[in-house]
């Protein structure tokens, strides 16, 4: 009897210590979001809607916008995911399809370290290394080449200095792959090698498996892979100052110029914002960048429910 | 310079261990601007070696200095501007230079040496304005009629963080041309016409090297110790001088101290010999103390730098204030003040 009930108390201190635990996370959530508007208030009160808006972005005036800084997150964590998607796609495949069995374990083990160097080297790499070999051999050929054609022909032109959006999002995509790839490679993995077999013992080829077969079996997880590298791409911080040129200006559509990002902005000049409406403005984009995190989440969690939905239809 | 600041921080916390052993010791915390921590944490070393007094300074940025000191947290802030009387007065704060630096227009132009290309105010200006976009412009080219200026994009460079090395930029900008002045003012960031932003004076020097054509404001230590080709720069005098700390020093020496409060900015400075962009960094201490004795020490340390801590400055590229100015500093100190009225610094 006496067992029972000291079962009981430490069954009951068990339950409340882990809601406890999964309550604080909701309650410090809750509290970054109230920190946050309250930070953002004075700006917001100042400025309005008009904040996200402008493309003025003037300390010694006191005049703030987000514009650019949006425009700037949201351009290199969309080149990043361009470049990204397709790559980790590649790797996934080959690494459950394609390669020797191996030569699976140190490819795979190689592009998860990728995701544990920390991101500031990720930006001093680019800075030193990537930039000027960019900015000599990579920038003048796709000027020569893509900015010749039509309609995307503007995104690849001016001059090639290196730094820009275009440098930005090429480091970030480097940035955000093994995270892409690793979901991918894992979920493909769980692909039942009946279903597989099946559709190569009809004779499909390596290719119509993967679309047919693999891709629609995973896609939920593969979408979910996509939304983390984005998460991660639209929140990066050190790699991308360094390689953005923090220019807070619009000068046209070409990858090719310097641009600004949220939190970029954040980290230069949080430390030395001195009037009370500037640092309230720094508070304000990081509170728009918790927005657009937010809405990209949730549109996510839509499409994995339509998805889910349509798949309940077919079968 | 970041390396050096890091080494000093470890050399500092190593001996601040050891140091541990008599408790008696006095220790002075201040906070504050990162341009002159190096040299502050180098003269605390030697400070703490001398008198076994501890000196721990923190690098947060002159903005934050500022926050520190008037919330009463440390016992010095540090800023690498001057704040306004007004704003002294309402804080109850006093404020004195510690250290003069300069800074530098870096070019990266293959071929052209140090002290070659001769600017004008007006034309940094309009580079920074984006008015002129070429080296060859005709305007370079009347001035500097025997440097051979290539056909090449200028690529500004300049700071994307805040900091006190634009303000002295922006404010010297400002007084060298009415149209900058109104277009984009002075401050610790600006927006800026054109340009590319680096991370602090460490990128600034990493883009400066590699763009070619570029064109960036940088203190003199990381031109220095990045090898960077440097410009002339006319003064008010319609001389060229070179950026030296001989130079730096005559512009702090010609600037006019006895104003209130020491609300100098050492940028354009009369003088034949007068660098135009110099700097001086400033130490904040309320003026009336709640602790005494922190306060003291506090003025202590900067005595004893004074004093000792020239040469030391020098190494590192800074340059030591002229001793008339140090004679102001001292005869200000009788401003401060403990809970009863009674002035805490009784040296000279």
């Amino acid at each position: 009897m006496a067992k029972t009930t000291k079962h009981q108390w430490a069954d009951w201190l068990f339950f409340n210590l882990t809601r406890f635990f999964a309550l604080l996370t909701l309650a410090m959530l809750l509290g970054i979001i109230a920190s946050l508007i309250h930070g953002a208030w004075p700006a917001l009160q100042q400025f309005g809607f008009g904040f996200i808006g402008s493309a003025e972005w003037n300390p010694p005036m006191d005049r703030f916008g987000a514009l650019i800084p949006i425009y700037g997150t949201l351009t290199t964590s969309l080149v990043a995911l361009l470049i990204a998607v397709p790559v980790s796609f590649g790797i996934a495949l080959f690494l459950t399809e394609l390669s020797p069995r191996w030569l699976r374990r140190p490819l795979g083990i190689a592009i998860e370290l990728l995701a544990a160097i920390p991101s500031i080297v990720y930006g001093m790499w680019g800075l030193l290394v990537f930039v000027p070999i960019f900015a000599k051999y990579i920038q003048p050929f796709l000027s020569s080449t893509l900015g010749n054609v039509p309609i995307i022909g503007a995104l690849f032109q001016g001059a090639p200095i290196g730094i820009g959006i275009l440098s930005a999002s090429i480091v970030l995509a480097i940035m955000i792959i093994p995270f892409i790839a690793s979901v991918m490679r894992d979920v493909f993995e769980v692909t039942p090698a009946m279903l597989k077999e099946s559709a190569y013992g009809l004779g499909a080829t390596t290719w119509e498996v993967v679309w047919n077969v693999v891709f629609p079996y995973t896609k939920v997880g593969v979408i979910g892979g996509i939304m983390l590298g984005l998460g991660r791409a639209l929140g990066e911080t050190m790699a991308v100052t360094f390689l953005i040129g923090n220019m807070n200006a619009f000068n046209g559509i070409s990858l090719f110029l310097p641009s600004n990002s949220i939190a970029s902005a954040l980290a230069n000049e949080f430390a030395e914002a001195e009037s009370a409406l500037y640092s309230s403005s720094l508070i304000a984009l990081g509170l728009i960048l918790f927005v657009i995190t937010f809405i990209i989440l949730g549109f996510s969690k839509l499409l994995l429910l339509r998805l889910a939905r349509q798949e309940g239809k077919r079968s | 310079m970041f390396s050096k600041t890091i080494t000093k921080v470890l050399a500092g916390l190593a001996f601040g261990v050891a140091a541990a052993g008599f408790a008696q010791a006095a220790e002075v915390t201040g906070a504050g601007a990162t341009f002159p921590a190096p040299i502050y944490a180098k003269w605390a070393d030697a400070y703490q070696k001398a008198t076994g007094n501890k000196i721990n300074y923190q690098s947060i940025g002159s903005g934050g200095g500022i926050k520190q000191i008037t919330a009463k947290t440390v016992d010095f802030g540090a800023s690498d501007m001057p704040m306004k009387p007004a704003d002294l007065d309402k804080e109850g704060l006093m404020q004195f230079p510690a250290v003069i630096g300069g800074e530098v227009l870096a070019v990266n132009l293959p071929g052209i040496k140090s002290g070659e290309i001769k600017l004008t105010g007006s034309l940094l200006a309009d580079i920074f304005l984006g008015k002129i976009v070429k080296w060859n412009d005709k305007a370079l080219a009347d001035l500097n009629p025997t440097v051979k200026l290539p056909d090449q994009a200028i690529a500004v460079v300049r700071r994307a963080d805040g900091s006190g090395t634009t303000f002295i930029f922006t404010n010297y900008l400002s007084k060298v041309s009415e149209e900058w002045k109104t277009k984009v003012g002075e401050g610790t960031a600006v927006q800026w016409p054109v340009g590319l932003g680096g991370k602090g004076n460490e990128g600034v020097a990493a883009f400066i090297q590699r763009i070619p054509g570029s064109i960036g404001y940088i203190e003199y230590a990381y031109a220095l110790q990045n090898k960077l080709t440097y410009t002339l720069l006319q003064n008010t005098a319609g001389q060229y001088p070179a950026p030296s700390d001989i130079t730096f020093k005559a512009a702090a020496a010609n600037a006019d101290w006895t104003k209130s409060a020491f609300y100098e900015l050492l940028t354009n400075e009369p003088g034949k010999e007068s660098w135009p962009i110099t700097g001086a960094t400033f130490i904040l201490m309320h003026k009336v103390q709640a602790k005494p004795q922190q306060g003291l020490e506090s003025l202590k340390f900067f005595e004893w730098a004074f004093k000792n801590g020239a040469k030391m400055a020098d190494e590192l590229d800074y340059v030591p204030l002229p001793d008339s100015l140090v004679k102001l500093i001292h005869s200000s100190w009788s401003q401060i003040k403990n809970g009863s009225g009674q002035a805490v610094w009784t040296g000279k």
